[in-house]
């Protein structure tokens, strides 16, 4: 698998990649707190994504995996954040 | 084959879609339109890339190998977790965003600060205090 799509996989990561700096910059420059959080929510998707990818390419099912608990956990973590900049009671 | 070119197109797309996102997310003024583009392009491109993902497993199947299969199932369900939670998250960032004060950009007027928003709680308890003063 990786002889036939290897150039591809890596022209794919290495976009993936260039998106996932430009959500850090907006993570850095952000004026607001919901700016950064923004930020951070793409970067959760594109690194699911990404990890999707890496599954297809070396023909291993455990990044798959390992992207449906990332994929859950990150939802709950930015429903948290979410909460905590609302100012209500958890 | 025509399995590979669909394979293709269907990466191009997903990828053409995320980098969209990135650029959104670094030239939009404010903090819901880039919500907009950060979650939609990527929840839109998340679906292409996991469809290419699993017409490969589906050929690797076609042809034979039994973990082609194993791989469509699991990247059918990584694409059912990324589609029920993005939107989800989107929504509370957006509503957390509009509560704690930051307005849109270039707006005079919040017509979402009527009394119809609030919550119900806060406004019984508010007309109690009211009746008790």
């Amino acid at each position: 698998m990786i002889e036939s799509f290897g150039t591809t996989y890596l022209v794919v990561i290495l976009t993936l990649l260039l998106c996932v700096v430009m959500a850090i910059i907006r993570v850095i420059k952000g004026p607001t707190a919901p700016d950064r959080i923004v930020g951070l929510d793409t970067i959760n998707t594109i690194v699911i994504v990404s990890m999707v990818i890496f599954g297809a390419a070396f023909n291993e099912v455990i990044y798959i995996d390992v992207a449906i608990v990332y994929a859950l956990l990150s939802f709950i973590s930015t429903l948290f954040i979410a909460r905590y900049l609302e100012g209500g009671r958890f | 084959m025509i399995f590979d070119i669909v394979i293709y197109i269907l990466l191009a797309v997903g990828v053409f879609f995320n980098l969209l996102a990135g650029i959104g997310l670094l030239r939009f003024p404010d903090v819901y339109t880039r919500l907009h583009a950060g979650t939609k392009c990527t929840t839109f491109g998340s679906i292409f890339i996991c469809g290419s993902v699993i017409l490969l497993g589906l050929k690797t199947w076609y042809s034979g190998s039994s973990d082609g299969s194993v791989l469509a199932i699991h990247t059918v369900f990584a694409l059912i977790a990324i589609l029920l939670t993005n939107p989800t998250g989107a929504h509370a960032i957006a509503r957390a965003a509009h509560r704690s004060g930051v307005m849109p950009f270039g707006a005079v007027v919040d017509d979402l600060k009527d009394g119809k928003v609030t919550p119900k709680k806060t406004a019984v308890k508010k007309k109690k205090k009211e009746v008790k003063k």
